[in-house]
């Protein structure tokens, strides 16, 4: 379940380069404006963080539970080790100031500093979306570039409305089938859980990787391929298409060169967002299949009040996402010529 | 152009993902909302032994309680929260969006800064964030969440679009007969963005059928003994080789519900010419 009324690409305004000065002087202003709206997003995403899980509940009593009623002093000693007597600003700094300069705290849950809980958990979850993003892309663009070709015929419309009901699905949902049609009720060919022993990583037993890497690219393929389509079929009718044919260069190589190339752009932006997205659906995946990431990590994490591995995974995920965008609007940029002379002349 | 006009409806009925998705949304909404007037047993009634075929024909779940008749009465909880949560974050999405496109200026350059920000975490995120201090969810909270992490995304469409209606001559014209700003926004402004907004809304509920279904799965529910499609999944899982359909029942059934959704809000979006 991903996002699409969120991915049209947006670079025009954000991306919008000032038009004086030299070529290099001129790309070097349009990439400090853009870090610098980077730096201040992920310092705003900071705050909405730290406010949204340390201000408005009640950490003492969710940590507790049901014992906040019977032990008040257990109350008042874990309010004190929080330093919930000061003030939530000061409280503020003090975990953007550890934030900063590594120093992340310990994990109310069991006690371990977060960043060494955390470090093994990113590297996994990265290695799963990277896995998944580079079968989306192929695949998407496959499907993609045959239902444009078939545009209007029934195979399109075939290939749509199955895209159309994967691209329903909550993720969790693809994953439960997933498990129960390969591994639990109907076959018995694949893992259903990831169990690495002794802290080996989850892709030593490569078996137990595909499921959740199946259970992304089904979630989210359909959303890219649809983008693609659109603007592959959008660049089909532009003049330079016409025109390439008219000369008579083959349809195949058309599709190729003419369409799929100038298609890409659009299709970078979406990836981007998808990507990002991607983290969304890793939760659900890595829960469903107990994949050590930092996905099912925060799930438990939240279920025991963990703040501050909550907080952290947090912002892990936050900075993914605005650098991800950021590395999008750059690629955009320097695969459109137009904006590519609009930024350095 | 109303999208429920005479003229329309033929069109309507021609589109044939919006009917097929129509039915399907339809069939599991009177599921849900007369689902326990048909079911065999009570909702928390003990039929058997846990996780066994005892009970009417999907079994029983991880307490003896009949998987079938939850099923019946598991729906209505999502439903109406998914509703309440599409409805929040249109109307607050749809606010934010408007004002930014037609007041403009430094307040558009404010409220899609923040928008950016919100963006940055997939939503099951934001709500979690806010989960994560809170011991035992309502269900308003939980329907609060979801509601408030669609606003920005709504937001970002509202804006774009109203962007093409503020700049058009009849809201100039209005502006010039002495019209108040929030008079033109209602009168001339939001009648004007009702078809992309309504496949937005489609498209919106689809996801809150998931978050708050999704939300339910991965252990937070408000009331953890009522049936709930979303929970009941996270109360069978560990039986899933012993007893599937414990979970299988409502994750099959929130499936139908998403595409049944999903493939309204294409119809509706095909309708009004955003798709092709």
């Amino acid at each position: 379940m991903t996002d699409l009324a969120t991915s049209a690409p947006d670079v025009s305004t954000a991306a919008a380069p000032a038009r004086t000065g030299s070529s290099g002087s001129a790309w070097v202003k349009w990439l400090a404006r853009r870090v610098g709206l980077a730096i201040l997003t992920l310092w705003l995403c900071s705050v909405l963080v730290f406010f949204a899980t340390a201000a408005l509940g009640d950490p003492v009593r969710a940590i507790l539970g049901k014992d906040y009623a019977s032990s008040p002093e257990r109350a008042a000693a874990l309010a004190a080790e929080l330093h919930l007597d000061q003030p939530v600003i000061v409280r503020y700094f003090e975990w953007l100031g550890g934030l900063l300069t590594g120093n992340l705290g310990n994990s109310i849950a069991n006690g371990f500093p977060v960043g060494e809980l955390v470090g093994d958990r990113i590297v996994n979850s990265a290695v799963l979306v990277l896995i998944s993003a580079i079968l989306i892309i192929p695949v998407a663009f496959a499907i993609a570039m045959i239902s444009a070709n078939y545009r209007g015929k029934r195979t399109d419309g075939v290939i749509q409305v199955i895209m159309i009901t994967l691209a329903g699905l909550p993720e969790f949902v693809v994953a439960i089938l997933l498990v129960a049609l390969f591994s639990t009720t109907v076959f018995h060919l694949l893992p259903a859980v990831t169990i690495a022993g002794g802290g080996a990583p989850p892709w030593s037993k490569p078996a137990s990787m595909i499921l959740p890497v199946l259970t992304l690219v089904i979630a989210v393929a359909p959303y890219v391929s649809r983008i693609v389509r659109s603007s592959l079929l959008e660049v089909l009718d532009s003049d330079y298409v016409e025109l390439a044919r008219l000369k008579g260069v083959p349809e195949r190589i058309v599709m190729r060169k003419h369409a799929l190339l100038n298609a890409i752009v659009p299709g970078i932006q979406v990836i981007a967002l998808q990507l990002a997205w991607l983290a969304g659906g890793v939760l659900f995946v890595e829960y469903v299949f107990s994949y050590p990431g930092i996905g099912a990590s925060l799930v438990d994490s939240v279920r025991n009040s963990d703040f501050p591995m909550v907080q952290v995974l947090a912002m892990v995920i936050a900075a993914v996402y605005v650098g991800i965008n950021l590395v999008a609007d750059v690629l955009s940029i320097l695969f459109t010529p137009r904006a590519r002379t609009a930024i350095s002349s | 152009m109303s999208i429920v006009s005479p003229a329309n409806l033929r069109r309507i009925g021609r589109q044939r993902r919006l009917v097929t998705g129509a039915v399907i949304t339809l069939v599991i909404v009177l599921m849900a909302i007369f689902g326990p007037l048909f079911a065999p047993y009570g909702e928390n009634e003990i039929v058997g032994k846990p996780y066994t075929y005892e009970g009417s024909f999907l079994g029983t779940d991880y307490l003896g309680q009949d998987v079938w008749s939850r099923v019946l009465y598991g729906g209505a909880t999502i439903l109406i929260n998914s509703l309440l949560a599409t409805a929040l974050g249109m109307v607050l999405g749809i606010i934010i969006g408007v004002v930014a496109a037609y007041w403009g200026g430094w307040l558009d350059e404010v409220i899609m800064r923040l928008n950016d920000v919100a963006l940055a975490f997939p939503q099951i995120l934001l709500a979690l964030l806010v989960l994560t201090a809170v011991d035992q969810p309502s269900w308003y909270v939980i329907v609060l969440l979801v509601g408030v992490s669609h606003a920005p995304r709504v937001a970002r469409l509202a804006r774009g679009v109203a962007l093409g209606i503020v700049s058009r001559d009849y809201v100039t014209a209005a502006e010039a007969l002495g019209e108040s700003r929030v008079r033109v926004v209602l009168a001339e402004v939001l009648p004007n963005m009702n078809a992309p907004l309504l496949a937005e809304a489609g498209l919106r509920l689809t996801y809150s059928i998931g978050l708050i279904a999704g939300i339910g799965f991965l252990g937070f529910a408000s009331n953890p003994s009522a049936a709930d499609w979303g929970y009941m999944i996270n109360e069978n899982r560990l039986a899933l080789l012993v007893q599937p359909w414990g979970v299988l029942a409502p994750v099959i059934i929130i499936g139908v519900f998403t595409i049944g959704t999903n493939l309204m809000a294409d119809g509706i979006a095909q309708l009004s010419g955003r798709g092709d």
